[in-house]
């Protein structure tokens, strides 16, 4: 039997990681450097990954931020109440259980032009869905669980001890935050923040729902790659693409090397 | 710090893990607390400390009450049973960590931080981390941090329990030198008995929730005020009907009340070991275990099984043999009361006066 499964393994992994990744490869360079630096030169290509970049960015800063916090509160706040955590928790893990469009129709459906909600921000000049603030709210509800799944059970390993200590020392908990917890979560934000980058990035679904998909205007890299496909612009195609897969190979690289650094400490 | 506590209660839910809890620690005194396990003990030192807010009572330092004070104002240095090192920081750092938070000058900390790890024997051990360290060393790092910032009142939860008896022996002792010479008010929780009896001032004994009874070990060893105190403290056998024994016939008048005796309270061997013979009756070694420092000797005495101690020094005693026993004095107690009764007949019936 593991005669024959050690080759199947293999045979799948070709299958699936290795040959799509040579396809890309070549395909971007079907017609030499210049191909693929054409491809990515054009205006639309240049404003959909400056689109994708500024959606990690602010994705990833809120999604950080939001993420530590809820976590700390979800293990450490005694007034929370169990059954208000246990709510929270369950809602946490919405985004896993829901599919990213379904999540984008959603925040159509909550926040469109022809809703209440939208019509509000709009009147103040603040247009959300079809627009930048959708495409981020539909990425942070894709992301959302990552950092807070991340870090929560570091904290639950380390317990309350080490930070009650610095309580009965005199610190208070910012001071406690930052010299006490900081140091032991770290490596799980670091995992959180990589896991978080790599799906801002890669999140196709829910932004294209929400974004329109406007070309030049709320169009991403994942889903400039779509259209591309749809128009038979396979050089194109592939040239974006492996852009985002060296960029999501780098990331796994990083988050090994955090993974790592997580286990020693 | 003088400490005063009235009336505390601590419920998680619907239990109730502390109940009416009252009790007075004067200024530079070492308290145990001494009970069974889930008794409550680490509850009343986290309120104490400020961790945990009591349901209802009051908590006074100095005649101040502090129920609202945050455990950062109240002055208070903590032990943690398994420490809590910050397990990232240097022993220098870990020690540190109170005097920086109080922004205190760099070679003022250097110099409190240098003296406490020398003090507490850890010196060369400054720039090691907590997984670097044994247990004991661990220990007093945990000790040495608490002490940094001064403070007024010591609390240690189980401070020993994780090292091995020998050390243990030689942490306690030190432990009791150091808070003696330092003057600390100080309050530590243990399991054992013997390391209350042998450190604390006074000990206070948890049950249930409740305070069972508070006094100096020789005084709760002498004058338990609950069987349960009794029977936790020292070793004992229950004896249900304590009026079968010799000089123990006037327990009759006490019906449904039984008797706990300590083995200390027993004496066996051969009639001539015995002063006054008619006080003794006959009983019979059923079993006898060596303890490293004397005989462990359980003698059947009519239908009641009661455990002594006899000395290395004297005969030898096999199972099965018809032996002497005495027991000094019982201590009796049913569901009202308690006392203490001697043995009737131990009076010298023919007393020769030189
Ligand atoms: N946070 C909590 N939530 C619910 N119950 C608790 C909590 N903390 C303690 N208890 C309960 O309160 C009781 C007293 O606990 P406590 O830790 O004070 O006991 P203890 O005397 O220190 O025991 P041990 O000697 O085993 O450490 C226990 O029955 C425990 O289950
Ligand atoms: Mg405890």
């Amino acid at each position: 039997m593991k005669k024959l499964w050690i080759p199947l393994t293999y045979v799948v992994f070709l299958v699936l990681l290795i040959a799509p990744l040579i396809k890309i490869f070549t395909g971007a360079w079907a017609n030499g450097w210049g191909g693929f630096i054409e491809a990515v030169a054009r205006p639309q290509s240049l404003h959909a990954l400056w689109m994708t970049f500024l959606i990690t960015i602010i994705v990833t800063v809120i999604n950080t931020l939001f993420g530590v916090m809820l976590a700390l509160y979800l293990v450490r706040a005694d007034w929370l109440g169990r059954r208000m955590k246990q709510l929270l928790n369950s809602v946490v893990d919405l985004p896993f259980a829901v599919s990213p469009v379904i999540g984008g129709l959603m925040i159509v459906l909550l926040l469109g032009p022809n809703t209440v909600l939208g019509a509000f921000f709009e009147d103040a000049g603040f247009k959300v869905v079809y627009a930048m603030p959708g495409m981020i709210i539909a990425t942070l509800f894709v992301t959302f669980p990552l950092m807070v799944r991340e870090v929560m059970p570091v904290l639950q390993e380390i317990g309350a001890q080490q930070e009650e200590a610095a309580s009965t020392l005199g610190a208070y908990s910012w001071y406690t935050f930052w010299h006490v917890t900081w140091p032991s979560i770290r490596w799980g934000v670091i995992y959180g923040i990589v896991l978080t980058v790599a799906r801002c990035m890669g999140e196709f679904g829910a932004v294209l729902v929400v974004s329109g998909n406007i070309i030049n205007k709320t169009q991403t890299a994942t889903t400039l790659v779509y259209q591309d496909v749809e128009n038979f612009n396979v050089i194109a195609a592939n040239s974006l693409a492996l852009i985002l897969a060296a960029v999501s190979v780098g990331l796994l690289l990083l988050m090994e090397w955090a993974k790592k650094r997580k286990e020693v400490h | 710090m003088q400490i005063e506590v009235r009336n505390l209660n601590k419920s998680f839910g619907d239990f109730h893990a502390v109940r009416n809890v009252s009790f007075n620690v004067e200024k530079g005194h070492l308290i145990g607390l001494l009970g069974p396990s889930g008794g409550g003990k680490t509850s009343i030192l986290r309120m104490l400390a400020g961790l945990e807010s009591p349901s209802s009572g009051d908590i006074v330092f100095e005649g101040k009450r502090v129920n609202e004070l945050p455990p950062q104002e109240r002055g208070i240095g903590f032990v943690f049973q398994n420490y809590a090192l910050f397990k990232h920081m240097t022993v220098f750092d870990n020690v540190a960590f109170g005097l920086k938070v109080k922004k205190q000058a760099k070679e003022r900390i250097r110099a409190r931080v240098m003296e406490l790890i020398e003090l507490t024997g850890l010196k060369g051990f400054e720039h090691r981390y907590p997984h670097q360290l044994s247990g004991g060393q661990r220990q007093r790092v945990a000790f040495a941090r608490a002490l940094a910032p001064e403070p007024q009142l010591l609390l240690l939860d189980e401070p020993f329990a994780a090292i091995d008896a020998k050390i243990r022996q030689e942490l306690r002792s030190w432990l009791k030198d150091m808070i003696e010479r330092l003057g600390i008010t100080s309050i530590f929780v243990t399991h054992d008995q013997d390391e209350a009896i042998e450190v604390a001032d006074e000990i206070m004994i948890i049950s249930k929730g409740r305070l069972e009874q508070k006094g100096t070990p020789w005084d709760i060893y002498k004058n338990p005020q609950t069987q349960f105190v009794a029977s936790f403290i020292g070793e004992s056998t229950i004896v249900e009907d304590v009026s079968k024994l010799k000089g123990f016939a006037n327990a009759t008048s006490w019906p449904d009340t039984k008797a706990l005796i300590r083995p200390e309270y027993i004496e066996v061997g051969r009639l001539s070991e015995f002063r006054i013979p008619s006080a003794t009756e006959r009983g019979r070694v059923k079993h006898i275990h060596f303890r490293g420092s004397e005989w462990l000797v359980e003698v059947e005495v009519g239908s009641n099984l009661l455990i002594t101690y006899r000395s290395l020094e004297k005969d030898i005693l096999h199972p099965g043999e018809e032996v002497s026993v005495l027991v000094h004095r019982a201590y009796l107690f049913n569901e009202s009361d308690s006392w203490i009764m001697e043995n009737a007949l131990k009076e010298d019936p023919m007393p020769i006066h030189i």
